[in-house]
């Protein structure tokens, strides 16, 4: 069989904003690649560098903070909070030798349900070109060793 | 006379003193600091010998002014408080003093970062003013920092710096005070350029009555190019260049800039002789020691008076 | 507080390769509030190692665990039952943590996940300065509340010296000069006279030239 990659892309979207753009896109039957694996988060304020690091650490091939444009975060500041940690992550990953563009933050409106299935599909397209996550192949040997 | 030094004996005769000084070579060679040294024989009452100037490892200064010492000329032994403890800096003071050295100048130094070694442990187990009281008491006390009697004290005639141009200016004539209090018998000044500020902080030295416990001598640095002026006023911590010195030097094609800072330098050299309360005046010629004597005899400072 | 920062992966990786079993230990005090140490330092930096060795294709374990305070012996028992399951121990405590441990399990490797670098206060979120040598011997009474030793780069008693500009230090416009902080600090309280009063030459025994310090108190000693 002829293995066609198909990322796993995790996006953690702030709940008056991206997610809200994603529930627009599905309502004007705008698609965007079932890759994209949706989480909701009150704000993006509340996506720690654990999440982001776990979520990798666990396979994904890449994940994404979806908050608010500047200024107009629901809780002040928590996108541009998002969006530091995210930077962290990156030089983090950089460190341990990992490709830091799988992880990228983005801003948008709630009423920007384009942007939003734009922005799953070219996300998508970066991972599908930078290929699987490196530790994916080790998990899934960990776990066929633990199984057999 | 509290001392045998030369600069002292000049001093107090009343005549205006004149000193210069000379980095110690980055090497063993001897001849590099006679030579120096050489060039400044009966133009100068004393020569400051620098202690790892701007944080640079060099010939030791007491070592340097040994050399000098042997030629017969005087030289001073600057000491920073930044490479040596408290003994260290007391031997060396005895061990200076037994081969000669009676006159020294108490600083801080540069910080390591400014050299060559800035991974080097910054000492400063006591800071410039209380190695002033360090010396005084040694000489006057005839005891070591510590408390105990020295065998034969060593007689020095203490300096310290002052710069009358960094901030905050407010305090620069109170700092001088604490230094006076603390026993320093001479100033030599940061290099000026900004006589009107130099003015006026000697207005509020004369107003305490500074200038009449302690002999002022007065910073000048020729300088050589446009570069240097602009170098001096924007990179140098501590240093005051006014736009007109910049900019007169600019106004110079470059093969005369260094005929134009002499001529500064003697300006102002004339100009600060009528304030009241200078005494003399420190000039330090880097690396151009060569032109001290013309600088002098311009001034009307040559000959040196035989004390 | 103790401020830490964590030392670069490279180090840290470099430490652990040679074992499969990591106790990975961090410190809910000062390391835990400069964001260095804490519980939440240790679940990233525990994710960050897994994924380079399974990246390697090797797996570890690690086993993360934050005591409320690492440079006590009390809390530091609590690790014993995790010890035979640990071939070493990496803390991301500061220094005092990392050898209460060391101290305490004695056949077990111990590594510093963290440069201990100095103690300081926070002066805005995310930043730390450094404020206290411990010297032993405390002078904030007569500079105003702004140490010289720990914030003059010359720990100067007698400042300013000639390099100071514009309210910051000679070596870093970035740096302010203690001294001018304490000149304006002896303004503000009416002490402007105190700047000429001669600092003596400090006794330097009460600091760690003295050799390494204790205090016993005899009143709670057991
Ligand atoms: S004087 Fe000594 S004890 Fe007081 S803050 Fe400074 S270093 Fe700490
Ligand atoms: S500039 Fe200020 S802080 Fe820096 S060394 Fe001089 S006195 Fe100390």
């Amino acid at each position: 069989m002829t293995d066609i990659f198909e990322p796993e892309i995790v996006a953690f979207c702030c709940h008056y904003c991206a997610y809200t753009a994603a529930d627009m896109a599905g309502s004007k039957r705008i698609s965007y690649p079932p890759n994209v694996k949706i989480i909701r988060v009150p704000c993006t304020g509340k996506v720690d560098a654990i999440h982001i690091m776990k979520a990798l650490e666990k396979g994904a091939d890449g994940v994404y903070v979806a908050g608010c444009l500047e200024g107009d975060c629901h809780f002040k500041t928590g996108n541009l909070r998002a969006a530091q940690r995210v930077r962290r992550v990156k030089a983090l990953l950089e460190e341990i030798g990992f490709d830091s563009r799988r992880v990228e933050m983005i801003l948008m409106s709630a009423g920007m349900g384009e942007r939003f299935a734009q922005t799953a599909r070219e996300f998508t397209e970066k991972i599908r070109e930078l290929g699987p996550n490196p530790i994916r192949s080790a998990i899934q040997e960990q776990a066929r060793r633990a199984a057999g | 006379m509290k001392t045998e030094s030369r600069l002292e004996k000049v001093l107090a005769s009343g005549a205006l003193a004149v000193t210069s000084e000379c980095g110690p070579p980055r090497g063993a060679l001897p001849e590099k600091v006679r030579e120096k040294a050489g060039m400044l024989r009966g133009c100068v009452d004393a020569i400051n010998v620098t202690d790892n100037q701007t944080a640079m490892v060099r010939m030791s200064s007491w070592a340097a002014g040994i050399l000098i010492k042997q030629m017969g000329l005087d030289p001073v032994l600057q000491m920073v408080t930044r490479d040596r403890n408290r003994l260290a800096m007391q031997a060396d003071i005895i061990g200076a003093y037994s081969l000669g050295i009676n006159t020294m100048l108490c600083l801080s130094g540069d910080h390591p970062k400014f050299g060559d070694h800035p991974m080097a442990a910054n000492v400063h187990d006591i800071d410039s003013v209380q190695l002033i009281q360090m010396v005084v008491k040694m000489r006057n006390e005839g005891k070591f920092q510590g408390g105990k009697d020295i065998d034969h004290p060593p007689k020095m005639f203490v300096g310290a710096a002052a710069n009358p141009f960094a901030d905050p200016f407010e305090l620069r004539v109170m700092r001088l005070a604490k230094k006076v209090k603390a026993g320093a018998d001479f100033i030599q000044t940061q290099c000026i350029y900004n006589l009107d500020k130099f003015e006026t902080w000697m207005e509020g030295v004369r107003q305490r009555g500074l200038h009449e416990k302690v002999y002022i001598l007065a910073g000048i640095t020729p300088i050589k190019t446009a570069g240097m002026a602009r170098y001096m006023k924007n990179r140098v911590p501590g240093m005051d260049v006014p736009d007109a010195i910049v900019k007169r030097m600019e106004s110079v094609p470059k093969e005369q800039q260094p005929e134009e800072g002499i001529r500064i330098a003697v300006e102002s050299i004339q100009r600060l002789k009528e304030v009241e309360g200078v005494s003399g005046f420190h000039i330090m010629a880097i690396e151009w020691e060569e032109k001290v004597p013309e600088i002098l005899e311009k001034s009307g400072l040559l000959p040196r008076p035989e004390p | 507080m103790i401020t830490a920062v964590r030392k670069p992966m490279e180090e840290i990786i470099a430490c652990v390769s040679p074992y499969d079993r990591i106790l990975l230990v961090g410190c809910n005090e000062c390391v835990s509030v400069c964001s260095a140490g804490g519980r939440k330092e240790v679940a990233l930096l525990s994710s960050a190692l897994q994924m380079h060795f399974l990246k390697q294709g090797k797996t570890i374990e690690i086993r993360e665990m934050t005591l409320e305070r690492q440079c006590d012996p009390e809390y530091v028992e609590e690790l014993v039952n995790y010890m035979d399951g640990a071939d070493a121990v990496l803390s991301m405590a500061c220094g005092c943590g990392v050898q209460t441990i060391a101290a305490r399990f004695r056949e077990k490797p111990v590594f510093p996940a963290v440069n201990t670098t100095f103690m300081g206060a926070s002066e805005r979120q995310g930043v730390w300065s450094e404020r206290c040598q411990g010297c032993g011997d405390c002078v904030l009474g007569i500079t105003g509340g702004i140490c010289p030793i720990a914030r003059c780069s010359k720990r100067l008693l007698n400042g300013p010296c000639g390099g100071s500009t514009k309210g910051k230090c000679e070596i870093d416009a970035n740096v302010d000069c203690a001294w001018q902080l304490i000149w304006d600090r002896l303004k503000a309280l009416g002490l402007e006279k105190r700047i000429e009063d001669v600092i003596e030459a400090k006794d330097w025994r009460t600091s760690r030239d003295g050799g390494p310090r204790k205090i016993v108190r005899e009143d709670l000693a057991s």
